[in-house]
This record gives structure tokens, sequence and C-alpha cells, in this order.
């Protein structure tokens, strides 16, 4: 009963966060309903037991990729009239593509129709199985393969963002911070013996 | 929990990708400790990583049956072995080709040899997939690196739009290649290849179908297919010569893997369906393929509408939805990549520091200026043309074959007409080349390795031609079904 | 009497309990902010040759001891300027957002054997989520501020915590490969055996990188370039006064015992004694002082703490560039390198997790 309520709460406030996403003309409001959007999924997740995964989305998606997003929206100036600009003249596309899709859902909830059982929803599980640790071992054993392909992935990932962005520039000033720590005092200050000044 | 079993013995077929993975962390080690000091140490590197990895691909991973590994996510039989030897020849004479090239514009750096080898990892894993799951991977490895690779020259605004173009329109194409298989997952309740050929039998749900559509969608896209080859000619155009040349080569080869592993052995189930869609993808390809590659300036251009066109061939390969119609696709894939090696190897050739020889007009009078690779360009043209003896004559031949015995016969008549056309355009670059003034353009590359190898390569086109029993039989083999 | 009231509490429902537990901790928190702010002066002071606050007591006697309650007033009391174009309901909601996380992560340390408001098994990935959402709470106020300064402090912020969070993170990594578990209690029990079972030997470097990391996260100096008073004034809170100004101070000190908490939970043992197993046991003194308690994870975090206070009277302030190629170039391959040692360590059944694992 609880469940359901939870269930009902977080899941109008998940439309609703996402009706914000699309609907505000701010792209840091957007944005920001965006977060407010993954927080409530994840706490929807935590209703049917994937904590690994809800916790994981939070960490993820919220705790880096939003705030990177955020970096960028804030740092940008968008001129929404120009965004807005060809909205009438595309908007037949948007409803067109709008309403395959809510077909698609429509038929994939209905499956019965497209032929298929729908499955069934999942027994609840005893308390001490731990979600993470069923994930740990399917990734590393069964799912080894893509996984460490999804390493790979990543490395060129970083790869590529390396090349594509950092470059040495003529003129570009940078320390040396090897060199900055190897400095001996007997390269900054030099001690001249001289003669004291004789009085006039 | 099932059991893994990770031991030396059973995972001898994946040493490919295993050896390359591990070359790839080692390249750009060195790279990056011994890289800045020693110029061209990386590219060095890097092809004698090829020469080795073929070598012990040759030796180590053969299997004559065809066995599942890794929990049946990854499959190795004979035509994932051929596919990764010629993936390692193909990118090892790309790169020896395009390595003046690339020192001329200052983009010999060990991270392009680096996307490189990860390009190749991403053309293996789809050679070898066994799971949707492998195959959305082996996909976007492959896809990011050739991204990265195309915006690989920062200086040039053309390349940075191009990859641009091509990396989002590639977002959408993966998007819909996950949206089909996530459909298809949801009906069939599994990932992988083996399991859906079993569960696709009789007649297809609507759902199905559906999820089908979108994966033919993303396979066109990624082949290059009309009306989803937009990207095509502006990244072949965009991109430095050198990347044009390394993305018309072993990415070819995967997504042959990928239409096969995808269409032909796990929804064989559907082939009524993804037969006659491929077919109308098909005539359009050819049209559109060969009718704008007539109006083309520009040698990269002309040779990307070129590839759309060769595509369209493959595709009907694909039609024909028979094991020798997907062996004659393959063929097709093999010669096709081989000649377009060559072509782009001559661009790159006569290229110099400072001048782009991608314009037509540029070619003119090669003949006179250089003999040895307007020959060469002559033969590889001849061949792409679909001329007897060359290669491409054979090739061209099994594809109207196999069309003609699965009953197409208004295929092999758009096929034969769309050749004749394309071969106007092949032979104006002859003609531009023997029977005009030279052009007043600086002289072309000559250095001798690279033009004995791109000699090997035009001499293959031509002994493949005439003796193409051997290649043919070992294409015949390989689809086993 | 202490009987019946021990009945009454175990007959109550177990949310009501939670709750009554959440009051308690929630309210010494901010109790103990109070008096961290304090002792932050003094020990400062101290350490400057300086008396720190001596004026305001409590009914004559301690003084100094007032000075906190008499800022709280104060800072009550002050007017709340809202700039003008400003974001009315963000800036409203940016003290809450930095202050929520601060205290909520709370619910899963165990404070004694006994005591762990919620026993959860992702304990320490809910631990590390949160940790990375509290910057939202900075982020939010600097752009809602419409102010250059606090815009400023908001971009060094997220680039800073972004950067900081991967290696915290994998600091944990080599914790819950020693542990196995994700469960902070766990993680506590499996450094039973004494001072040297701790992890604070065996995962030392990750130690150091924790706390660094922790420092950078909370925007403690010498990381406090989103506050950066030098140059871009307060950061992200320049535009704000009275309870906003103060809210933000709570949510700072709150994550500064957090960490501290979190620290002496992963790395020190939480709430196990130092002394386990080195006192000759049967007398009752020496049996309290080898018993694990409460007592001694607030000796712990009182330790860290004064870190915190340390470094910032000692340290000057890092470049922005500096924090960047601190936290990516030397505190990422550190944490990478030691949890290989770690994986061989536990692979060869080296160090204290030989039996477990």
């Amino acid at each position: 009963m609880l469940v359901q309520i939870l269930f009902w709460a977080f899941a109008a406030v998940l439309v609703g966060s996402a009706l914000g996403v699309i609907l505000t003309r701010n792209p840091v409001h957007s944005a920001l309903s965006l977060v407010l959007c993954f927080v409530t999924s994840a706490a929807i997740w935590l209703l049917i037991e994937a904590e690994f995964l809800a916790v994981v989305l939070v960490l993820v998606y919220v705790g880096a990729v939003m705030v990177l997003f955020l970096f960028v929206v804030m740092m940008l100036d968008i001129n929404t009239e120009e965004l807005r600009s060809g909205f009438t003249r595309y908007a037949w596309l948007g409803w067109l593509t709008a309403g395959v899709v809510i077909a698609e859902i429509v038929g994939v909830v209905m499956a019965r129709s497209l032929g298929v059982d729908v499955t069934k929803g999942a027994e609840p599980l005893p308390a001490d199985y731990s979600n993470t640790t069923e994930l740990g071992a399917a990734l590393f054993t069964q799912y080894a393969y893509p996984f460490e392909l999804a390493a790979v992935l990543l490395l060129v990932a970083i790869v590529a963002a390396i090349a594509l962005t950092m470059r040495k520039r003529p003129g570009h000033k940078v320390q040396d911070v090897a060199k900055q720590v190897a400095v001996r005092p007997q390269d900054r200050i030099r001690i001249v013996k001289m003669d004291p000044e004789k009085g006039a | 929990m099932p059991e893994t079993d990770f031991s030396l013995a059973s995972v001898a077929p994946a040493l490919p990708e295993i050896y390359l993975t591990v070359m790839v962390c080692v390249v750009l080690m060195v790279d990056v400790f011994a890289g800045q000091t020693r110029r061209g140490l990386t590219a060095t590197f890097t092809l004698l990583t090829l020469a080795v990895g073929a070598g012990l691909t040759a030796m180590y991973s053969h299997v004559g049956v065809r066995t599942t590994l890794f929990n049946g996510l990854y499959v190795a039989d004979e035509l994932a072995w051929v596919l990764k030897l010629f993936g390692f020849l193909f990118v090892a004479f790309a790169l020896l080709y395009s390595r003046t090239y690339l020192n001329d514009r200052g983009l010999l750096r060990g991270e392009y040899f680096v996307l490189a080898l990860t390009a190749l990892l991403g053309v293996f894993v789809l050679a070898s997939a066994n799971s949707l799951l492998t195959v959305y991977v082996g996909v976007e490895l492959l896809a990011l690196s050739v991204y990265a690779m195309v915006a690989f020259d920062r200086e040039s605004g053309i390349a940075a739009e191009s990859a641009m173009k091509y990396f989002v329109l590639g977002a959408i194409a993966s998007g819909a290649l996950l949206y089909g298989m996530s459909m298809i997952y949801g009906l069939t309740g599994t990932l992988s290849i083996d399991v859906l050929a079993d569960h696709l039998r009789g007649e297809p749900s609507l759902g199905v179908i559906l999820g089908l559509v979108f994966i033919v969608v993303a396979v066109a896209f990624k082949m290059g297919a009309v009306p989803f080859h937009m990207w095509l000619p502006d990244v072949y155009h965009g991109a430095p010569t050198a990347v044009t040349l390394f993305i018309s080569t072993a990415p070819k080869l995967a997504y042959f893997a990928l239409a096969f592993r995808l269409l032909a052995e796990g929804l064989q189930g559907l082939v009524q369906d993804w037969s006659r869609m491929l077919a109308a993808l098909a005539v359009l390809t050819l049209i559109v393929g060969n009718l704008v590659a007539l109006a083309q300036t520009n040698i990269k251009r002309l040779l990307a509408y070129s590839t759309i066109a060769n595509v369209g061939f493959i595709v009907l390969g694909f039609v024909a939805g028979t094991p020798a119609g997907y062996s004659a696709a393959l063929y097709y894939t093999i010669v096709y990549v081989l000649t377009t090696l060559g072509s782009f190897g001559v661009v790159v050739l006569a290229s110099r520091k400072g001048f782009e020889a991608d314009e037509l007009d540029h070619y003119k009078g090669l003949h006179a200026r250089d003999p040895m690779l307007a020959f060469m360009m002559m033969m590889l043209m001849f061949s792409t043309a679909g001329v007897p003896p060359f290669v491409g004559f054979w090739a061209k031949l099994r594809i109207i074959q196999e069309l003609w015995a699965t009953n197409h016969p208004w295929l092999v008549v758009i096929a034969a007409a769309v050749s004749v056309v394309g071969a106007f355009y092949y032979l104006r670059v002859v003609k531009l080349m023997y029977f005009d003034a030279p052009a007043d353009v600086p002289d072309t590359e000559r250095q001798t390795g690279v033009r004995f190898a791109l000699g090997l390569n035009a001499v293959a086109v031509l002994v493949l031609g005439i003796l193409p029993g051997p290649l043919l039989d070992l294409c015949a083999r390989l689809i086993h079904q | 009497m202490l009987e019946t009231f021990s009945t009454a509490w175990y007959s109550l429902p177990s949310y009501a309990r939670s709750t009554v537990w959440i009051v308690i901790i929630t309210v010494s928190l901010i109790i103990c902010v109070a008096l961290l702010t304090l002792w932050e002066r003094k020990v400062i002071g101290w350490m400057q040759l300086r008396k720190g606050p001596n004026r305001v007591a409590i009914f004559g006697l301690f003084p100094g001891l007032g000075q906190p309650f008499a800022d709280v007033v104060k800072l009550l009391m002050k007017e709340i300027i809202r700039p003008a174009n400003a974001n009315r309901f963000l800036f409203r909601i940016a003290p809450a957002i930095a202050l929520i996380p601060a205290f909520m992560t709370w619910a899963v340390v165990p404070l004694s054997p006994e005591l762990v408001v919620a026993d959860v098994n992702a304990g320490l990935l809910f631990v590390l989520a949160l940790t990375s959402v509290s910057v939202y709470g900075v982020i939010v106020a600097g752009w809602a501020s419409n102010s250059k300064y606090a815009f400023l402090g908001a971009m060094r912020s997220a680039a800073q915590i972004v950067a900081y969070e991967i290696a915290m993170g994998f600091a944990l990594v080599g914790v819950l490969m020693a542990a196995g578990s994700l469960n902070l209690g766990d993680i506590v029990r499996a450094q039973s055996g004494g001072p040297l079972s701790w992890y604070w030997f065996w995962l030392f470097p990750l130690l150091v990188v924790y706390f660094i990391s922790g420092v950078a996260e909370t925007n403690r100096a010498p990381f406090d370039v989103a506050e950066g008073e030098s140059e871009i004034v307060a950061g992200f809170h320049v535009e704000y006064s009275g309870i906003g100004f103060a809210l933000f101070f709570l949510a700072e000190y709150a994550n500064m015992i957090l960490i501290s908490a979190l620290a002496s939970v992963f790395f020190l043992g939480g709430w196990l004694s130092p002394f386990e197993g080195y006192l000759p046991a049967g007398n009752p003194v020496t049996d309290w002082l080898m018993a694990p308690s409460f007592f001694w994870l607030g000796v712990k975090i009182f330790v860290f703490l004064f870190f915190f206070l340390w470094f910032r009277a000692t340290f000057p302030r890092y470049r922005y560039d500096q924090i960047m190629r601190l936290g990516w170039k030397a505190l990422i391959p550190v944490t990478l390198v030691w949890i290989a040692v770690e994986g061989v360590m536990v692979y060869f059944k080296v160090g204290p997790w030989a039996a477990a694992g």
C-alpha cells in the first residue's frame, strides 16, 4: 500500500518534471528539471528493489553528467527566439513522431495484441538479496566480453577527446611543475660578495 | 550462475581481439613515452603490430567448426577468421599509404594510429558478434573511432563539419539500431543471435516487423544505402584523404559482417520481409549513386558516390537471400575494398604537402607526368567499372548470377543498366589521365616503398580477375548454412 | 524508570523510532556545527598567536562559548536581500539543496554498533551519490544569483567536484574491495582487530586521496576557489545574506563533519576501539576502553576535523589549474595504482582481508 502511494507520488513528479524539461523556456530550468527526472526515476527503481541501478543513476547522471551539462548550458548564450523560429513549420513532424512513439508504447503495453505474452511482475526478493552482488557477478562472468569492450569504448572516448581538444599553441604559456619543484635556492638568488663602500 | 571458462585454451579463437586490445594500450604507451622525440616511431610500430597480429591470427585462431565463446556472446567461425585477416591486411595497407600524407599535414600523431587500431577492433567485434549486445558495442567502437579520425585535422573547418554530420547522423542510426534491437528483445526475450534464429521461425508478429524496420534502417545507414546515404559524400569529401582511405576499407568489411550476422543469421526467419525492404533500398541506391556520380567534379565525392553505387550491389547480394547470395556479397565487399584501397591510395599519392589532388582536373594528363601512377589508376578504375578481365567484373557478375538464380529479373536489368552508366564516369577519369593536356599541379609523391605496395594492390586486382577461382571458392566456403 | 522507558521505546513502531533518531541526530549536528565554528576560530587563532573569540560568555562562564549562538541570532535577524533579476525560486531553494544531502547522508552512517538509522546494503554507493549531489546547491546558487562573481564560483565548483569525485570514488573502490561489502556497518566490522587491521594501514594512499578529495568536495581551504574571497569576493554565496548565508555555512560545516565521519568509518575503524585486544580484559575501565562505542567514532571525527582546520590555517589556496592537475594527474593515478596493488595483495592473501577473502 505504502509502496503504491510512493509509486504514484514519484510517478507524478516524474511526469511533471519531464514536462518541465520540454516546456520551460529557459534551458537551465530544462536541465534542472531533467535532474529532478533522474532523481525521481531513481526513487522508482528503488521501489522495485533495483538499488544499484538507482544509486548509479544518481551518481553518474545527476552527479557527473548533468553537472557538466549545466556547466555548458549556463555558459551558452542561447537565443530562444531563434530556436523557436521553425517551431510551427516543423510542428507536424514533431506530432507525427510523437504519435508513432505513443502508438508503439501502447502497442508494447498491450503486447497481447502483437502476439506475445506480457511478462509477469517479479516475485519479491528475500531481504539478503543484493542487487549489486548479482549485477557484479553477471558482469564479470556472463557478460565479461561486452563489459571489457565497453571499457575499450571508454578508452577510445578518452583518446579521441584528448586528441581533438588538446593542442599546443605557439605562445601558450604554462608552468612546468617539475621544474618549479626542482628549483634550488642558488637558481634564484645569487649572493654577491662586495667590498664595503668607502665613505666619501 | 553459469560457470565461465576463461582458461587460455578456451579463448584462443578470440586471440585477434585480445592481442589487439593489448596492443592498443602498448601503442598508446609507446607514443606517450617515445612519440614526441621520435616522430614516425608509432606509425612503424603500428604497422609491425598489424603484421604480427595477422601472423598470430593465421596461426593460432583458426577454427574448423563454428564455436561460441564467452557464454555465447562471441562466435568463432571461418568467416570471422578470414574477415579479421583481411582487416589486418587492409588496415596495414591503408596506414602505409597515408603515412607521408599525414606527416606532411602535421597529422602523424600517435592517437591517429591508436584510433585506427580501435576501429579495427570494432571490425573484429562485429565480425565475431553472436549477440545483439556485442553487435551494438562493436558498432559503437568502430563508429566512435572513425568519428574522431574524421575530425582529426583540427585546422580544417570542412573536416570538423563533416565529422559533426557523421556523428549526429551516426547517433541517430545507433538509436534506430538500439530501438529495433530492444523491440526484438522485448518480443523474443533473447539477445543471442543463435537463439533469435530459432525463435523467429514462422509467421512474424507486427512488433517483430517494426523492430526489423529499425534494424534495416540502421544497417542501411551504416552501409550508406540511399536514402540513408546523406552523410557519406560529405564525410568522404570533408575528411582528410588518408581518413577517407581508411573509412573505405576495414569498416566496409565490418558492415558486411553487421548485415550478415544480424539479418542473414539472426533474422533469417524474416528473410521474406527484409529482402523486400532491401530490394527497394538497393534499387534507389544503385540509381542515385550512379546518376549523381556523373555530375561530380571532385574525385573524393566521385568515389563517395561510386561507393554508394557499389553498396547497392552488396545490398543486392543480400536481397537474393540465399547462402550463395551472401557469398556473392562477401566477394563483392572484399573486391570493392581492395579496389577502393588502391584508388584512394592513388589520390593520396597524387597529393603533396600543401596540395590536395582532389579535383578531377588535377588528374588531367597524369599519364604524361607520372605514367606508373596513371596506369595503376586506370587498372583500378576499369576494375571498379566492371571491365573484364579485372576482378570487379567477376564481383558484379556473381551478384547478377545470384539475382537471376533467385528469380529477380527486374533487379538484374537495373543492375546491368546502372553498371553501364557507372562505366561512363570511371572511364572519364581514364580519359582525363590519358588524353588531356597535363594540368599545372605539383609533382606526385615518389616514395618507392609505398609505390611498390600500391603496385601490388593494382596487380592483385588484375591477377584476381584473371584467376578468380580461389577467392570465389573461399567466399563460397565461408558462408555455411 | 529506565526499564519502563526502554519497554516503551521498543514498543514504538520502527518508523517512529527512526524519526526520533533522525531528530536527535539532526539537532546534535546543528549544535556540533555551531561549536565547530568556534573551535575553528580558536584553533586558527592559537596557530596565529591570537586568542580567538573570547568575549561572549554563557552565564558569565566559558568566555567565547556563546559566540556561535550570538552569530546565529545575528544572522537570523538580518534582512534577506534578493538581487534584482535573480531567479526567485532557484535563489531561495539553493541553500536547501546544499543542506539536504549533507544531512541525508547521515542516515547510513553507523554511529555505534547498534545505531544506524537505515542499515542499507548499498550504503557506500548511497554516500557517493549524495556527496556528488551536494554540488547542486553551489551551482544553482551561483547561477540564480545573477552575479558574475557568484557564477564564476559556481563554475569553478562544478569542475572541481566532478574531478575530485572520481578520485574519491576510486579510493572507496579500494575500501569495498577490502571489506567485500557496500554496507557501512559491515565495512567497520571487517576492520575489527585493533588499529593495525584498520584500513588506514593497508590502504594508506587511498586514505590520503580520500581525505584530500573530501577537503576539495567540501570546498574548504586550500581548495576553496569557489569562494575565493580575494578574487571573486565570496564566490557562489556572495549575494546571500542573513539566513540564506547561514544555511550555506551550515551545509559546509555539516559536510566537513560528514567527511570526517566517513573517513573514520572507511579507514579508521569507525566505532571500533583503538585499544581492542591491547589491554588486559576483566576490569570495567579497560573493558570500556576496548569495547566499540560511539565515543571512539567521535574521537576520530574530531581528529579529522582538526586536520580540516589545520589545513585552513597553514596552506595557501591552490590556483584553479593546480587543483585540476592535482586531481586528474596525481590523485587518480595514485588510486588506480593502489587498487592494482590491493588486487595483488588480495590475490596472494596478504593483509587483514586474507581470511575473509
